[in-house]
């Protein structure tokens, strides 16, 4: 599974990029992480606000750290 | 106890509110008894100073949990994404005063304003709206919002809103008016973002509660430090340092002293807590509020650094532009207050 954070350098951003790196870690889940900085990337991706976290494609939240729960869900859920 | 507020938020708010309302009502007699177990001679300025802490400090950070609380309940029905959509095809007017508004409700941090800039451009929001919304969203900060109720009283808390709001809703009129379009990069226009429909998943109100929770946690815990010191300072030079120290220079009868405040203060960047301090020390010693709010709306809502972030997709004209427009606007803010006040 492809996971990419959109984000230009923020303290959010960076945060949501630690907390997938350690989730990824803990819980073995084999993720393909991917940080995108660039300003016309991210925009590609329709986002008004970052981080954005979008899994395989996929734009699943913009502007906010979604919780663990949320997080673990998302990248188990779509990989069964 | 967190995981019960975590399992139960709606039952844990109904609990928690009204022994705010009860703490909040006895903060005068706890501060009083306080002061009198020290045995401090009643009257002296020592023992005024630490009365003055001890009440203000849990005041105005009760205050600032119960309203960033709330703002963070109302926040969590707006998203930026939303917001571009209702403000899409609203012509010139009635879009900036709804994007000014808009701007206070809808979470912004100034790292995201590339982002929101291109796509509401990218969307055919008209320029002016655009900035209108991204004047309003720092410039009114419930923050300083607080600190004003909480130090200076409603009417000031009001008045610093609404002129707040009318410069947002002016400025970016004027710049709408001005068609300022050539002065934007190029590429911007030529940017094809990408449309999602983000999964509008049916968010739960205790899901909007533990929001707010969060909002309490994230802000409360970056800003209560400069609440006290802001405070500190306020009961510190409390009749240590002449009153009218600083009233020859900001004060009323000084003409200029309004747009010097505003000069000194648009290079400045602070948050808003970080500036309270300053704004109440300045009026302890006799500046007048409407230099003082002028400083503090320039300095947190027009900041260097987002202004170079900025460069990115508006030529320098624009910047120059739009930064004159809002000083300018922060100039009258400043004067009208010192004529009411």
């Amino acid at each position: 599974m492809k996971v990419q954070i959109l984000g230009a350098g923020c303290a959010k951003c960076k945060n949501l990029e630690q907390k997938v790196r350690s989730l990824n870690e803990a819980h073995h889940l084999n993720l393909e992480i991917e940080k995108v900085t660039d300003l016309q990337e991210i925009i590609k991706y329709g986002i008004l606000s970052t981080p954005g976290l979008v899994i395989d494609g996929t734009v699943k939240s913009s502007g906010s750290i979604p919780k663990d729960e949320q997080l673990l869900t998302w990248f188990k859920g779509t990989h069964a | 106890m967190k995981k019960v507020i975590e399992k139960y938020p709606l039952g844990a708010v109904v609990l928690l509110l009204p022994f705010w309302i009860i703490l909040y009502i006895g903060l005068q007699p706890l501060a009083d008894a306080f002061v009198s177990l020290t045995n401090l001679p009643p009257g002296e300025h020592i023992t005024e100073a630490l009365r003055f802490f001890v009440f203000e400090v849990p005041k105005v950070l009760m205050l600032l949990t119960l309203v960033v609380f709330g703002v963070g309940i109302v926040r969590s029905y707006f998203s930026p994404e939303r917001t571009r959509k209702i403000l899409g095809g609203k012509s010139l007017l009635a879009g900036n005063v709804l994007a000014s508004l808009l701007g206070v409700v809808t979470p912004f941090c100034s790292c995201s304003a590339i982002p929101l800039f291109l796509g509401f451009v990218e969307s055919g929001i008209p320029l002016g709206v655009t900035f209108s919304f991204l004047i309003a969203a720092p410039m009114i900060n419930e923050v300083a919002l607080v600190l004003l109720f909480g130090l200076f009283g409603w009417k000031t808390a009001l008045l610093y809103m609404s002129t707040g709001l009318l410069i947002a809703m002016i400025a970016g009129y004027v710049i709408g008016r001005l068609t300022l379009e050539k002065y934007v990069e190029p590429w911007v226009y030529e940017v094809k973002a990408g449309h999602f429909e983000m999964v509008e998943e049916k968010i739960l109100f205790s899901q909007r509660i533990i929001a707010g929770i969060d909002a309490v946690k994230e802000i409360v815990a970056k800003v209560w430090i400069y609440i006290v010191i802001g405070i500190a300072v306020g009961a510190g030079i409390h009749g240590y340092v002449p009153e009218n120290f600083m009233a020859s220079i900001m004060g009323k009868s000084a003409w200029w002293s309004v747009p010097l405040a505003v000069i000194i203060g648009v290079p400045m960047y602070s948050n808003a807590a970080g500036i309270i301090p300053i704004v109440q020390a300045l009026l302890e010693k006799g500046a007048s509020l409407g230099t003082v709010l002028a400083f503090m709306m320039s300095v947190i809502g027009l900041s260097l650094p987002e202004t170079i972030i900025l460069k990115k997709v508006l030529k320098i004209q624009l910047i120059l532009i739009f930064v004159g427009v809002v000083a300018v606007g922060i100039v009258v803010v400043g004067y009208v207050f010192n004529l009411i006040y």
